[in-house]
């Protein structure tokens, strides 16, 4: 399940579920339309919190917004990220790419 | 040891099945002592052979069966995932990181299966399918600590 919002030029995509190829589809179809529609938008925050399971479909559809994000002009961050989503972010690489912020570390602050 | 155990399933290639299949897979392995860590990656090993057989095997067509198997023996997960799919051409370039015949899909899959698990086998034949056969030794915590007098 998505949510969305905007704040200010920021559009935040909350995700709840599994990101596998299912919620991946979703997210992608959904997060471009609205970015096609509002083009006056120029960073994305996606709230991973509700996620707890991802694999590469999940991981390729961020890796998609990044470089469209970065092809407006803006930046993208993750959020809400736990130990295991963040395991699958180091190992692919994805984590040097943009701002993450990891669960406990948004406890601790 | 643990007790050994066996499960067949079999799945119509839609992609809300990938889900089903992780949750047997927790059930499963819900007898034997996996850290939430390690059932993590088992199941992302999984949604990885199951989505490749779904999106690649089956070119995202739903009339496919995809069928897995989980065992146990002699305290060895393996886990089995097969089609009737197009097949793989070039396994070898299959396998390579970052390789993918799709838009937005990091060919990352068979990475996944090959780091979480510590045996992969992929057996493939154009128009035929294709057979993942990943392994895991579980670590069994209980027969390794010293028994109480």
């Amino acid at each position: 399940m998505l949510q969305l919002r905007t704040d200010d030029d920021t559009l935040v995509v909350s995700v709840v579920g599994d990101l596998d190829m299912v919620v991946a589809k979703e997210f992608r179809e959904t997060v471009d339309s609205y970015l096609f529609n509002h083009q006056w938008i120029k960073h994305l925050m996606v709230d991973l919190s509700g996620v707890n399971f991802m694999d590469s479909s999940g991981l390729g559809v961020i890796l998609g917004r990044y470089k469209l994000m970065r092809n407006r002009g803006g930046q993208m961050a993750l959020c809400g990220v736990n130990d295991g989503v963040y395991r699958v972010l180091e190992l692919s690489g994805v984590k040097k790419l943009m701002v993450i912020l990891r669960t406990a570390e948004e406890k601790a602050q | 040891m643990y007790k050994d155990n066996v499960v067949k399933l079999e799945l119509k290639s839609i992609g809300e099945n990938v889900a089903i299949a992780r949750m047997t897979l927790g059930s499963f392995l819900m007898m034997y002592d996996v850290s939430l860590s390690e059932l993590d990656e088992i199941k992302i090993a999984l949604s990885e052979a199951v989505s490749n057989s779904i999106i690649h095997g089956y070119g995202n067509h739903e009339d496919g069966v995809v069928r897995i198997i989980f065992a146990v023996q002699n305290d060895e997960l393996t886990i089995c995932v097969e089609d009737d799919g197009v097949g793989i051409s070039n396994i070898e370039q299959a396998m390579e990181p970052a390789f993918s015949t799709k838009m937005e899909h990091m060919g990352l899959g068979f990475v996944f299966m090959q780091t979480f698990m510590d045996k992969l086998m992929v057996e493939s034949e154009i128009g035929v399918g294709t057979r993942v056969t990943m392994q895991k030794a579980l670590l069994n915590q209980e027969a390794s600590e010293p028994q109480a007098m």
